[in-house]
């Protein structure tokens, strides 16, 4: 398994690079192609959006605790609060939502 | 490039923006470390594993599919697709440097890609020199690389309580990276709308329990992306947002 998880690492790490270092060092000028701008364009919003929900509301002890803060995070977010506030926001609505005790 | 400026000078400014970056990584990394941690990976992995791939949706993606146990092809795919926004970025960045710059420093410069300094770079005038780039990652990529390994040393000693409350930082990270995008383009943010709506069935409804989460992610991303890049193409894609 130690082995199996350093393949895995070494595996991440090689594409990830790949993905970050060919473009800068070949294009000069844009892709042209627009559907391929297009759904490059949208890739990282739909990613993020699918790994974030449901996910936010089962990483929490309490549901109700994960639903807050999906919604907090998002107005936090929506008016361009930053990464750091905005992830600790939503740790400060977990940690204060299960400390009720009914819940 | 600034010419008033000397090359230390450029160097120091680098550092001096990467430090805010690293401070933020370094709370989202160690809630990274908890997953990571789960995932069977001891703090020297962690350490390595964000070092080389520095990215949280990519992290997300590899300790997830560890933790699956999933097959290595499956990891280069959820690897390629969650950080597939960095081609665009880094074609993007490739504009930013000055055609003299050599081969060695725009190696240098994509390794060091990230969401945060990417936005950093593009919002520099005229030609960046790759020494400010240097600088933000030097002093941000340890802090992430850092949270990482603690949030796995770390992680076993804190209360259920409060890595329940971190467990979340990592979400909040997301949504900081996709509701301001949002705000712009109602098509976005219809996207992420629908892409929450189609995650969640694809979740919970039982003829998909079968198909692990990566894969899922990987199918629901190339499905929703693709419909929105043929019915909305986007007209003008701004390289600098």
């Amino acid at each position: 398994m130690m082995t199996r998880i350093y393949i895995y690492i070494l595996i991440a790490a090689l594409v990830s690079t790949i993905i970050r270092v060919l473009p800068v060092t070949i294009f000069r000028k844009p892709i042209k192609n627009r559907f391929v701008r297009s759904f490059l364009y949208y890739v990282p919003f739909v990613t993020l959006a699918v790994m974030t929900f449901p996910a936010i509301i089962d990483a929490t002890q309490v549901k109700l605790a994960g639903i807050l803060a999906l919604i907090v995070g998002t107005i936090a977010a929506w008016f361009r609060q930053s990464l750091f506030t905005v992830a600790v926001l939503c740790c400060v609505v977990v940690f204060l939502v299960e400390l009720i005790p009914i819940l | 490039m600034n010419n008033s400026k000397t090359k230390k000078q450029i160097f120091l400014e680098g550092i001096k923006d990467g430090f805010p970056i690293g401070l933020g990584y370094f709370a989202v990394a160690f809630s990274l470390g908890i997953l990571a941690r789960k995932a069977g990976l001891n703090p020297v992995q962690g350490f390595i594993n964000s070092f080389l791939n520095h990215a949280s949706a990519g992290e997300y993606a590899v300790y997830t599919v560890i933790k699956e146990g999933a097959t290595f092809l499956e990891m280069a795919i959820m690897t390629l697709v969650v950080n597939a926004r960095y081609l665009l970025m880094s074609t993007a960045l490739s504009q930013k440097f000055d055609t003299k710059t050599s081969i060695f420093q725009r190696i240098l410069v994509g390794f060091g890609v990230t969401d945060e300094i990417f936005a950093i770079t593009i919002k520099r005038p005229g030609f960046v020199e790759p020494l400010y780039n240097h600088g933000a990652f030097l002093i941000a990529a340890p802090c992430w690389a850092m949270g990482t390994a603690l949030g796995i040393i770390a992680g076993e000693l804190m209360p259920v309580r409060i890595v329940s409350a971190l467990s979340v930082a990592l979400y909040g990270m997301f949504l900081a990276c996709i509701m301001p995008e949002a705000r712009k383009h109602n098509i976005v943010a219809a996207l992420i709308i629908v892409s929450f709506i189609l995650s969640y069935i694809a979740n919970r409804a039982a003829i998909f329990s079968g198909i692990s989460s990566g894969t899922k992610t990987i199918i629901l991303t190339v499905v929703i992306a693709s419909a929105a890049a043929i019915l909305f193409p986007h007209p003008e894609v701004e390289d600098d947002d």
